[in-house]
């Protein structure tokens, strides 16, 4: 995987935003502050900017979305670019050259940004080494590798409502072997100087090494629940789950769903997460996902200023222009 | 503050409140830009006794430069605390020179409504004006050279401050 050269231009600007990995924490702060200043637009009469106006987006979708590929086109849309939604089939390009002449074909068309989702991870960084030089490239999710979008709306959630990352425990719990947001949460949460960060799951969805990110290994949900301040609970991926890696999800529900009873061990005021779409009565309880605690709301719409936030950032100027 | 600036502000808050009553418009809408603006606007806010609480605008989002420059990395939000419809809006800002800034801010502006009337009132305007834009109350009038700048500092004291190479 190509370093974080890729992402930044020569000054230091975003160029590429393609995974949390690689990018320091003035980075990633600089985008949820710039998330920050965007999050009221949503909130007015007129719910645009006319920041990125005649530039073009395509969301190119070679797996199905409908939470991030929404969030991507509203952010677009409220940053007033012109946006197209492109589904291409995953079966008719999963070869590299075949997604290389996709490009090309859309390239020719004068676009000024990529919005990526695919099912094999390292797409995304594949299209940014490939794209014009005044292309830039969003990762919308790419296999089991990087989700950053999501992270950083996860990191943006964290401070609105704790007011800063610094001090918090956060314990990630569930499928993390196939979860590409898991990946970029974590990297996030360690790049942003968190205290711990958890990880709990069964141990057929726990990929050996994690442990490398930073992150402590917990061997039931009880223990990773214990005093922490977040609690992001993660999909079980069937769609990406090749044999049988699990019980049914009653006994899933059991040992790693999160119901009340069990978030008792978190502190009074700890923050419940979910990326959605939720499997409810499967990793999550009703009590839970609709109760006091959750902000899993909150988390779409500050999908839409994290979006708009690495849009801007990436489509601004960068080195080789005036400044 | 410095004195001079202190007399500035006070000299605006006097005219804006001859004009305001004179066109009677009532409860007017106090909107700084930031950040100089903002600064300036406080002052006037207190001086002409409004209750009601100053809004301020960052217009980074309607620059008509983000192709040129990018984006500022640091922007502080836009803070409207009450609708602007039907309201009589006293624009502030700290330097009128092309009036870019305030084309940007009157747009920002009529995005989040329709006021009744937007006054303009700066502390400085000077000789540079690439729109046709002008202020209804002025602090100070200044030519300048091409190649000085003025600029106000702040927040405390605040201090204009001409520089430049001439």
């Amino acid at each position: 995987m190509p370093g974080p050269d890729l992402q930044l231009d020569a000054r230091g600007k975003l160029r590429h935003f393609l995974s949390t990995e690689g990018l320091d924490r003035a980075v990633l702060t600089r985008i949820l502050d710039t998330a920050e200043s965007f999050a009221p637009v949503g909130e007015r009469a007129v719910k645009k900017v006319p920041l990125l106006r005649g530039r073009t987006i395509i969301n190119l979708f070679f797996e199905p979305s409908t939470r991030t590929r929404t969030t991507f086109e509203l952010a677009a849309k409220r940053l007033s670019a012109d946006v197209m939604n492109l589904n291409v089939s995953a079966s008719s390009a999963t070869k590299g050259e075949s997604l290389l002449d996709t490009l090309h074909t859309l390239e020719a068309m004068h676009v000024d940004m990529f919005v990526v989702r695919h099912a094999a991870s390292g797409a995304a960084h594949f299209i940014a080494r490939h794209v014009a030089p005044h292309v830039s490239v969003i990762n919308g999710g790419d296999g089991c590798h990087a989700h950053p979008t999501q992270a950083l709306l996860d990191m943006f959630t964290i401070r609105r409502h704790k007011g800063g990352l610094d001090a918090l425990t956060a314990v990630i719990v569930g499928d993390i072997e196939h979860s590409r947001v898991a990946r970029s949460q974590i990297h996030a949460l360690i790049s942003l100087g968190v205290k711990e960060v958890r990880v709990v799951a069964p141990r057929t969805l726990m990929p050996p090494g994690i442990e490398a990110l930073g992150a402590r290994v917990c061997d039931d949900l009880d223990e990773g629940l214990d005093g922490a301040d977040v609690v992001m609970m993660l999909r079980l991926q069937h769609e990406r789950m090749h044999g049988p890696l699990l019980p049914g999800s009653g006994e899933y529900f059991r040992y790693y769903g999160l119901g009340e009873r069990r978030l008792a061990a978190a502190k009074p005021d700890a923050i419940v997460m979910h990326p959605g779409p939720m499997n409810r009565g499967v990793e999550i309880d009703s009590e839970v996902a609709d109760g006091k605690r959750s902000v899993i709301l909150n988390q779409v719409s500050y999908g839409i200023a994290i979006r708009m936030a690495v849009m801007s950032m990436a489509l601004g100027s960068h080195a080789g222009g005036d400044s | 503050m410095s004195d001079s600036v202190a007399a500035l502000i006070d000299s605006m808050a006097t005219d804006l409140r001859v004009r305001l009553d004179a066109a009677r418009r009532t409860s007017p809408l106090l909107i700084g830009i930031h950040t100089g603006g903002a600064w300036v606007a406080e002052h006037l806010h207190r001086l002409l006794g409004i209750t009601e609480p100053l809004g301020t605008l960052n217009i980074n989002f309607y620059r008509d430069d983000f192709t040129r420059i990018g984006m500022h990395p640091r922007v502080l939000p836009s803070h409207l605390p009450v609708a602007v419809d039907d309201r009589h809006v006293v624009l502030v800002d700290d330097v009128l020179q092309t009036g870019r800034t305030i084309r940007a801010a009157l747009n920002e502006i009529f995005d989040y409504g329709r006021p009744a009337s937007v006054t303009l009132a700066v502390l400085v305007e000077r000789d540079g004006r690439e729109i046709p834009i002008q202020a209804d109350v002025v602090g100070r009038s200044l030519t300048l050279a091409d190649d000085r700048y003025v600029k106000l500092s702040g927040p405390e004291p605040l201090e204009l401050v001409i520089e430049g190479r001439g």
